[in-house]
């Protein structure tokens, strides 16, 4: 922690160490522009780690850059740090390597844009995540948007044009609902800072105003998130990106959504997100079994890994829903509410290293068949044994086996969602039962297991740079699996000073 | 000594790691590996259980680590062993070790050799784990580790369909029941804030538990307790393949043979025996506990159904199958009724002789699938011509093979006996105890009692049981043999037939640890007091069953009765002919033939029924409701983008444009009055001027 501005370092070294230099190269350079961008990743990797390792959970949320940005909107530049973000930002370090690592073999295309967009994207998502001005984070909210905008539209499948703009159009919806809102928040309050704001009355204690500008910038993040029904842009925009697009989308963008309502609607809108939490966990079940239903449904790979983020992304919700609805409850819930909220947090990092896996692997699955049919294979256990064992691992890991990191924020959730809202927490583990059922069916035995298609004989197995991108997530899925208490110990802190916070 | 419990474990798991990541090309290293690393927990085992056995008095020992936090408690996980534990560390480590080395002389030539011996020492990681567990959450890790590894074993031969079906099925079948026992969990966290078997069975916390109550709506108040243990007994139901989720134990005989051993005896089913055992206080929270009943009552309606499922199956394996989840029901009926060192009893002899059986059937079928190919050989055809219409499982295959593999057939005749429950094998002793136990209660409570069903479907069971395994003997080992592949039959290997012999000699001895006290001569009730006392502190105690001489004579006469029955019926069975039970019973038999066609009423309701759902909640999805609704607001917007489109060209444009052209004609109109021209001008000021004064005169 001792690294002055080392949060600023982590969000713009990828655009201004990375991306401008790129700017200046020529775009014949492919092999220095790859170089370039590995290289260049690899230090808000190291710095996220590093910060990791020095962080103390006691010291609790910690304001490291403050300075006045807009002086008459009071608008503040000022990140911070605490339990809750540190793993969100060490998974977009360490997601956004691998994936120009992986990308840096299989991209041929307008190599110079691709790689420039890509640094872009990582300062864009990393700056939603250290945020802690209002303003700030709408600001990297919407840059985040527009290069993921064109790694699809450029860089992906048959219909990525319409997959493209649909991701762009429906993210920017919500978005003008949210600006809505924060300037509402804004004008009653005077202020954007994410750090006084929590405990502030805003709109004059109206009731009705606070409600509206809970839902505005809840469906902003709905649609992020995405929680049933704002969730069809999804399966069509992983369907056309390209591999490493669907890895951060899936991996990292996705969290923003559900960040914000740990960051944002938690403790700004304690009382309002209590007095609707039952509604918004009833959208979580939904989202759960009808993502996992969906799931089952499909014929493409790439449909059914989207379909099931759905899912996994449900109980995100399920768990913040349930803290939520204990606000104001006397403290003895704290740990119901903590373990929800912790099982939420940990969730969304699993989810992101469990299902990041599970796109490489698609991608790498496309590059040998160009098909993400799931009828078009059969058999392929017997000839990629490698591939096949990394498969099952992580479709294990994420249909919840214990053992395996998946299976512990599934456990948390529902512990902690159980004891505050049972009936409904227990409906959510049909969507269990049938996760289950689509990794068994769908992935493994249509692709894996019967007699040998003939057709793909000839197709060799993982090679050396694929294994290098998948390995670490299988570790990180391993050891969290084992041993969750290092991460859990950090998300606890932050999770129980929100608690705290909010009463 | 007890700081190496975790050892115990944590070796099959490292030999799971060695072969997957480094041994696996190396066929000979891997099976070596795998088997001194089971061999080594088995050791360290044996010598905990020495330990346990000979201190008196044994306290439980726990070594629990923290594992995670959550607010401001933190959960540990840990191991500990106390005399139930030490009773399974005999069982599984030991049964688990002839497993293996049976396998290296069974898998021979197996391309997928390695991976074999890499998923049997995960499986049995997992089993070792449950059973020094001293949480549920560890338990509940290791049992799911379990489930992954059936799945990966029975879909060992993942090319056949079968196969595969039968993994999946088995894994998404005691997937619901996990799903029953997860959210116990949770609840029972919640509930009592700890996962630890010692903490949650303090009288304070079971007293918590028991007063407790919550209302179910239309199912009425029922204590936490009971909620708790009836979902904990829905995991039970599924992993030890009690009706109705037993569905998937049949099936499971796709993977290979000491699979199917190590599924049926020691691992797999047992967990489930072994976890509604190992948290029974909950069960017992409250007096005339319904979850007990619940136990009580499907295992002895499982014990007798299965059984008479067995009675009409031909393949040896199936039988075998069914008579696992008769045993399993016997063992949870005694559960049920409170007996719980008799079903524990029970499940420690069962093991033993139902591996024994199974690599028994699996000696058989190696060789009749030899045979096969020598016969087929001796014929001048090619190996493998004729394999799609030959079943080596299929005991109408068989016959006469007491003289062809007489170290098989020795053991099996033992296994067979303990089955049954003749005096005084290991079955016997334990069969007897569950049976005078129901007995010895419903005698206190009339026959309107659960004790009394019991009582009645485990005697008739035992029929049943008796006779299937007289019918199995006397297919495969008596009269002659009915196919060529029968005929051309060998003995095993030593590696295959010396661990048969170390299990036989087991089953023979194994039920003395047990003798009631009051038995004559050899009485002893060691296992009673070895482990009737785990529970103490939950105030929960067991009374030693003296020994019944009406239960006992009577059910080995019937027994006996059973065997010989089966025996004469079938052993000079004929090949192709029908089976000499179809005819009298009819229908009956077509039922009991396919099962009550259970498997097929599931792929008709819920199978179907769930995919179904599924297309429709995509179709609503993507086709019908909402992604239309999206693409909707996206044309309609575009639609009325276009109308602004049009709007702005036509009218507002065109008021901008009628503007401009209207003045610019005008201009032209009027254009041509300024012709420049003086003597024009004169005219008009003229006729101006005449027009003014004309109307000036007329006012």
């Amino acid at each position: 922690m001792n690294i002055p501005y080392i949060l600023s370092i982590i969000t713009f070294f990828p655009l201004i160490a990375g991306g401008i230099p790129i700017l200046f190269m020529h775009k014949e350079d492919e092999t220095l522009i790859k170089r370039w961008a590995i290289i260049v990743s690899l230090i808000p990797l190291a710095l996220s780690i590093y910060l990791w390792a020095t962080y103390n959970p006691a010291a609790g949320l910690v304001v490291t850059e403050e300075k006045l940005w807009i002086p008459g909107l009071d608008v503040y530049y000022r990140l911070g740090v605490d339990g809750i973000n540190l793993p969100l930002i060490f998974l977009t370090t360490l997601l956004s390597t691998l994936s120009i690592y992986y990308s840096s073999h299989v991209v041929k295309e307008r190599v110079k844009e691709y790689f420039l967009f890509f640094l872009l994207l990582e300062t864009g998502l990393m700056g939603v995540f250290v945020s802690l001005d209002f303003f700030l984070f709408y600001v990297f909210w919407e840059i985040e948007l527009v290069p993921m905008y064109f790694i699809i539209g450029i860089w992906g499948h048959e219909r990525r044009e319409y997959a493209a703009i649909k991701f762009f159009i429906y993210t920017l919806a919500g978005s003008v609902l949210m600006l809505l809102a924060m300037l509402g928040i804004y004008f009653t309050t005077g202020t954007f800072s994410l750090v006084a704001l929590p405990g502030k009355e805003l709109f004059g204690g109206n009731f009705a105003l606070q409600s509206l500008a809970f839902w505005a910038i809840f469906i902003a993040l709905a649609i992020k998130v995405p929680s049933w029904p704002f969730h069809t842009w999804l399966p069509d925009a992983h369907v056309e990106a390209p591999t490493a697009g669907s890895v951060m989308l899936a991996g990292v963008l996705l969290k923003l959504g559900t960040f914000g309502f740990i960051r944002i609607l938690l403790p700004i809108f304690p009382k309002i997100f209590h007095y609707y939490a039952i509604p918004i966990a009833i959208l979580a079940i939904i989202s759960i079994i009808y993502g996992a239903l969906v799931s089952l449904a499909q014929s493409n790979l790439k449909r059914m890994i989207a379909y099931s983020s759905v899912n996994h992304m449900g109980y995100v919700i399920l768990g913040i829903a349930a803290a939520a609805y204990a606000t104001g409850t006397s403290g003895t819930v704290l740990v119901d509410r903590a373990t929800a909220l912790n099982g939420a947090v940990l969730q969304m990092f699993n989810h992101g290293i469990i299902t990041g896996g599970l796109f490489f692997l698609a991608g790498m699955l496309y590059h040998r068949s160009h098909t993400y049919d799931l009828s078009a294979f059969g058999g392929l256990g017997a000839i990629l044994p490698a591939y096949y064992g990394v498969v099952a691992f992580m479709s294990m890991a994420s249909l919840g086996l214990p053992g395996l990191a998946g299976f512990v924020s599934e456990f948390l959730v529902f512990r902690g969602a159980f004891a505050i809202i049972p009936y409904i927490a227990a409906f959510g583990v049909l969507g269990i039962v049938i996760t289950a059922a689509f990794f068994l069916w769908k992935v493994i035995q249509m692709i894996f297991l019967g007699p040998v298609n003939e057709r793909w004989r000839d197709m060799p197995d993982l090679r050396r740079y694929e294994l290098i991108s998948l390995a670490p997530l299988m570790i990180i899925t391993l050891a969290i699996g084992v041993y969750p208490a290092p991460i859990l110990n950090l998300i606890n802190s932050g999770v129980v000073a929100v608690l705290r916070m909010i009463g | 000594m007890f700081q190496l419990l975790w050892l115990i474990p944590a070796l099959p798991l490292l030999s799971f790691f060695a072969i997957v990541l480094f041994a696996n090309p190396n066929k000979r290293l891997s099976s070596n590996i795998a088997i001194g690393a089971i061999g080594l927990s088995w050791l360290i085992s044996w010598a905990v259980v020495f330990r346990v056995v000979t201190t008196p008095h044994f306290e439980l020992v726990d070594l629990p680590l923290a594992w995670m936090p959550a607010g401001d408690k933190i959960l540990h996980l840990g191991v500990m062993v106390d005399p139930f534990t030490a009773i399974m560390l005999f069982m599984v480590p030991f049964v688990c070790t002839m497993i293996f080395v049976y396998s290296q002389g069974y898998m021979q030539g197996d391309p997928r050799y390695s991976r074999f011996f890499a998923y049997v020492s995960l499986f049995t990681a997992g089993m070792l784990g449950l059973v020094v567990a001293d949480n549920l959450l560890l338990a509940f890790i290791s049992w799911e580790v379990m489930g992954l590894c059936s799945y990966l074993l029975i879909g060992f031969w993942f090319e056949k369909p079968s196969a595969m079906n039968a993994a999946k099925k088995a894994f998404m079948t005691t997937r619901i029941g996990d799903v029953l026992l997860f959210l116990g969990m949770a609840y029972l966290y919640g509930q009592t804030g700890t996962l630890t078997f010692k903490d949650i069975f303090r009288p304070e916390v079971m007293e918590k538990l028991a007063q407790t109550t919550v209302s179910l709506g239309p199912l009425g108040t029922q204590p936490v307790a009971v909620i708790i243990a009836l979902l904990i007994f829905g995991g039970a139901v599924g992993k030890s393949a009690q009706f109705p989720l037993h569905v998937w134990l049949p099936d499971a005989m796709e993977g290979p043979t000491p699979v199917s051993a190590l599924i049926h005896a020691a691992t797999m089913v047992a967990a489930g025996v072994y976890v509604v055992a190992r948290t029974l206080p909950i069960f017992a929270a409250v007096e005339g506990s319904s979850a007990l009943v619940a136990v009580g009552f499907i295992g002895a309606f499982t014990a007798f159904a299965a059984a008479t499922i067995a009675i009409a199956q031909d393949d040896i394996k199936r039988v075998l199958a069914y008579s696992t989840i008769s045993q399993l029901g016997y063992m949870m009926m005694a559960l049920g009724i409170g007996g719980f060192v008799a079903g524990v009893f029970h499940l420690i002899t069962h093991a033993f002789f139902k591996a024994l059986l199974f690599l028994g059937s699996g000696s058989v079928i190696h060789s009749v699938e030899h045979g096969h190919h020598a016969a087929a050989e001796a014929n001048g055809e090619h190996p493998g011509e004729h394999e799609e219409h030959f079943d080596a499982n299929d005991m109408m295959n068989m016959g006469g093979l007491r003289t062809k593999m007489p170290a098989t057939f020795w053991t099996y005749i033992i296994g067979t006996l303990a089955l049954a429950g003749v005096a005084p094998l290991s079955g016997f002793w334990s069969k007897d105890e569950i049976l005078a136990e129901a007995f010895g209660q419903f005698m206190h409570k009339g026959v309107a009692s659960l004790p009394f069903f019991v009582w009645l479907m485990g005697t008739l069971g035992a029929v049943l049981t008796a006779f299937y395994m007289g019918r199995q003997i006397g297919l495969v080992f008596w009269g002659k043999p009915r196919t060529a592949a029968a005929e051309h039959t060998h003995e095993s290997p030593a590696s295959m037939t010396a661990p048969l012999i170390a299990l036989a000699a087991f089953t023979l001895v194994l039920g003395f640890m047990n003798v009631p006290e009051n038995f004559p001569l050899i009485g002893n009730g060691w296992l009673h007091h070895f482990i009737g006392e785990v529970f103490a502190a939950a105030h929960l105690e067991f009374e030693a069953v003296p020994f019944n001489f009406l239960v006992g004579g009577l059910s080995t006469l019937l027994a006996l009765l059973g065997l010989g029955a089966g025996w004469a019926l079938y052993k000079d069975h004929p090949a192709g002919a029908p089976d000499p039970l179809a005819r009298p019973l009819g229908p009956i038999w077509r039922v009991l033939r396919n099962k009550y066609y259970v498997d097929e009423f599931y792929s008709a309701t819920v199978v179907r029924g769930t995919i179904a759902f599924a297309s429709l909640c995509y179709k609503f999805d993507d086709s019908w409701v909402i992604d239309p609704i999206v693409d909707w607001a996206g044309k309609g917007t575009a639609i009325f983008a276009t109308a602004n489109r049009l709007f702005d060209t036509h009218v507002i444009d065109g008021t901008v444009n009628f503007i401009g052209i209207f003045t610019h004609r005008w201009g032209d109109i009027t254009r041509r009055i300024q012709t420049g021209r003086v003597q024009n001008y004169l005219v008009v000021a003229m006729a101006s001027a005449l027009a003014l004064f004309g109307v000036f005169l007329m006012r």
